[in-house]
């Protein structure tokens, strides 16, 4: 228990890291997000002067950070100058729907590419171990918002299966009300299957897009470490006390292989939170990854610094729970 | 032991090759011998003489690169090979058994010891889970493993090699097998606790009147617990003897090589003579039937003719030489 605290307490200096470097690339990002705002040719220097003076731009640089540190103590992360509302309720409203598709495209990945890597490892050379090698190579070589936009060309606009691909509900369907802010939940809550269904055909699209960008290592991981276990000593012990093939695949060599697997899980969570930003582009999905994208172009620094603020708070979390997760399957991890 | 009682394994021109990315490895040729119940057996050779190949081959556990060419493996009169994959399982850990080298990495790393022994069990013997429980403790005793009930819940990595040995010991004779394969039970272990640990198989052997095979490299140890010795060399089986005969009267000029680079078994470590060359290649198409005529001090024309086979040299005593000693 300990343990756990400490390591809640040694992520403050890194989470204080991020905090500065956030700060300063958005600050020496080019352009001046006062003339920016004044986006109007009829004003003159003077009232774009007085937009940077209502900013606080014109303060130095140290001055501003300690201006950000007190807002942030006080839970205020700012308000976007594009959209005039605060940024912490901006991001309220968004965070579900991308945890939402992160989650479900995660879920997705881990459900696909575990059987797969196991069984091509149990049978190398197989049509499953082709099939293995060619989703690792296609997950690889193709960027998210292709493996999207083909997946609109042919689901939405050639074979017409899938719902317009536009946010997270047809424009036509009321939002369930908001209990945990994921709609596959919130539908079923409120006793409304066919809203779940709804909302289960807009995010399969882009779930799937998602889900082919992670499944490629996780299934790659998977076999190699499936592969390595089998050929283990312990396996031929298992094999000449002649236990089952079952109890050897299951209870021996799969829990031994999915302690690296484990670890590179939470690598894929992360890094599917990065590519969120593409494919909630290309989805039109209402999530943070497009407003912080938005907010990029638009020189909009307080979303951009709470969008990346959140962004390594859910790393430093997702890192603590597979540091977690791997104390529990491997039970020599409590001893390093 | 007499040759008048039925073995309870016996092996008969076994030859296995191994087919590898360098060629095809030829591990093992027309290797013979028998055991009876209740004697204990040394598998003696220098490493890559096929000792271990030989055990794998009698489990079924072989790695997929190895082929059976040919062979008979007989256990109780009952063909090994013709069984089903199922039977075969079935016999694995239940009427034969091994324990291996490396006691650590021979055990799962992440199951307790204790379920590990019960999976054998549970396997073979199905019972409910408390006399399961029971019967783990039953065989941890039996290999004299102090506090079985507090050791039965610990990792692998939280005990010792010596005892992670007893845990593999206790999970093989779990389910009171009549035949014990012990491959190189003590390699990885230290010196007093490689004593402990083979007078403890021998003791088991002796009290459950287990037909034992002890695999080593370790002439001088399998002389002290074995009554039977089988020296191997380079695949071949070269000379079968009881421990005595072979130390009074060994006919192999390998086996003579092998006692006198043994320390303790020489006057002096002046005495002590390495033998000459090493392993010939076995991957070679062109094998000579004697594949220790290239290092042989004894090596004459004749030794070149095919169909070398071992031959009766005495009570009990088979060698495979054209001009035995």
């Amino acid at each position: 228990m300990s343990k756990i605290v400490w390591r809640i307490l040694s992520s403050i200096p890194t989470l204080f890291g991020v905090l500065i470097a956030t700060f300063l690339i958005t600050r020496v990002l080019p352009g001046d997000p006062a003339v920016f705002f004044a986006s109007n040719p009829a004003m003159s220097n003077e009232d774009v002067e007085k937009i940077r003076v209502a900013l606080g731009l014109d303060k130095s640089l140290i001055e501003q950070f300690w201006i950000y540190l007190g807002a942030l103590w006080q839970g205020d992360l700012g308000t976007s100058i594009s959209t005039g509302q605060p940024v912490a309720t901006e991001m309220l409203t968004r965070l579900p729907a991308s945890a939402e598709l992160t989650i479900f495209a995660f879920l997705l990945a881990i459900a696909v590419s575990i059987p797969l890597g196991v069984v091509a490892a149990l049978k190398p050379g197989s049509w499953v171990d082709q099939l293995c090698r060619i989703i690792a190579t296609l997950g690889v070589s193709m960027p998210t918002f292709v493996t999207g936009l083909l997946l609109i060309y042919l689901f939405y606009y050639i074979l017409g299966v899938a719902p317009e691909p536009t946010g997270r509900l047809d424009p036509f369907m009321f939002k369930p009300p908001t209990v945990t802010g994921f709609i596959l939940i919130d539908g079923l809550i409120d006793g409304d299957p066919e809203t779940t269904w709804a909302a289960f055909k807009q995010i399969l699209l882009p779930g799937i897009t998602m889900a082919i960008f992670a499944l490629a290592p996780l299934a790659r991981m998977t076999r190699a470490s499936m592969l390595n276990v089998l050929s283990s000593e312990f396996i031929r012990t298992a094999r000449a006390n002649g236990l089952t093939r079952r109890k050897i695949v299951m209870t021996y060599a799969f829990r031994n292989a999915m302690l690296p697997v484990v670890t590179s899980l939470g690598m894929t969570f992360s890094y599917m939170l990065g590519a969120n930003v593409l494919v909630e582009k290309v989805f039109a999905w209402p999530g943070i990854g497009a407003y912080a994208m938005d907010s990029l172009i638009s020189l909009d620094y307080a979303p951009l610094q709470a969008f990346m603020l959140i962004m390594a708070g859910i790393f430093l979390l997702v890192n603590l729970v597979t540091d977690l997760l791997a104390g529990l399957v491997d039970p020599r991890a409590g001893l390093s | 032991m007499t040759s008048t009682t039925p073995p309870l394994l016996s092996v008969r021109d076994l030859t296995v090759d191994f087919r590898t990315r360098h060629g095809t490895v030829h591990v093992l040729e027309n290797v013979s011998f028998d055991l009876a119940p209740g004697e204990i057996i040394g598998i003696v050779g220098e490493s890559g003489s096929g000792k271990s190949v030989t055990a794998f081959a009698i489990m079924g556990i072989l790695d997929k690169a190895a082929r059976i060419l040919s062979g008979d493996i007989r256990f109780e009169n009952r063909d090994v090979m013709a069984m089903s994959p199922r039977a075969r399982d079935l016999w694995r850990g239940k009427e034969a058994s091994i324990i291996f080298q490396n006691p650590r990495t021979a055990l799962n790393p992440i199951r307790p010891v204790g379920d590990q022994i019960a999976d054998v069990i549970a396997r073979h013997t199905p019972a409910a889970p408390a006399e399961v429980k029971a019967r783990v403790l039953q065989a941890m005793r039996q290999v004299r493993i102090p506090d079985p009930e507090k050791r039965m819940s610990a990792y692998p990595f939280e005990l010792s090699g010596g005892l992670c040995q007893r845990i593999g010991i206790a999970a093989a004779l779990a389910c009171e097998p009549r035949l014990l394969i012990a491959d190189e039970p003590t390699t990885g272990l230290d010196v007093t606790t490689q004593a402990v640990i083979m007078d403890l198989i021998r003791d088991v052997a002796r009290a459950g009147n287990l037909g034992t095979v002890l695999i080593t490299h370790d002439l001088a140890l399998a002389s002290e617990y074995c009554d039977r010795i089988v020296v191997m060399h380079a695949g071949h089986v070269v000379e079968t003897a009881p421990v005595a005969e072979l130390f009074a009267r060994p006919r192999h000029p390998y086996t003579t090589g092998l006692l006198g680079s043994v320390p303790s078994l020489v006057e002096s470590v002046h005495d002590l003579r390495a033998i000459p060359g090493s392993l010939p290649d076995l991957r070679r198409s062109d094998l000579p039937p004697c594949r220790f005529a290239d290092r042989c001090p004894r090596h004459q024309p004749g030794c070149e003719a095919p169909g070398l086979r071992p031959e009766p040299a005495g009570p009990n005593h088979l060698v495979a030489c054209r001009y035995p000693l």
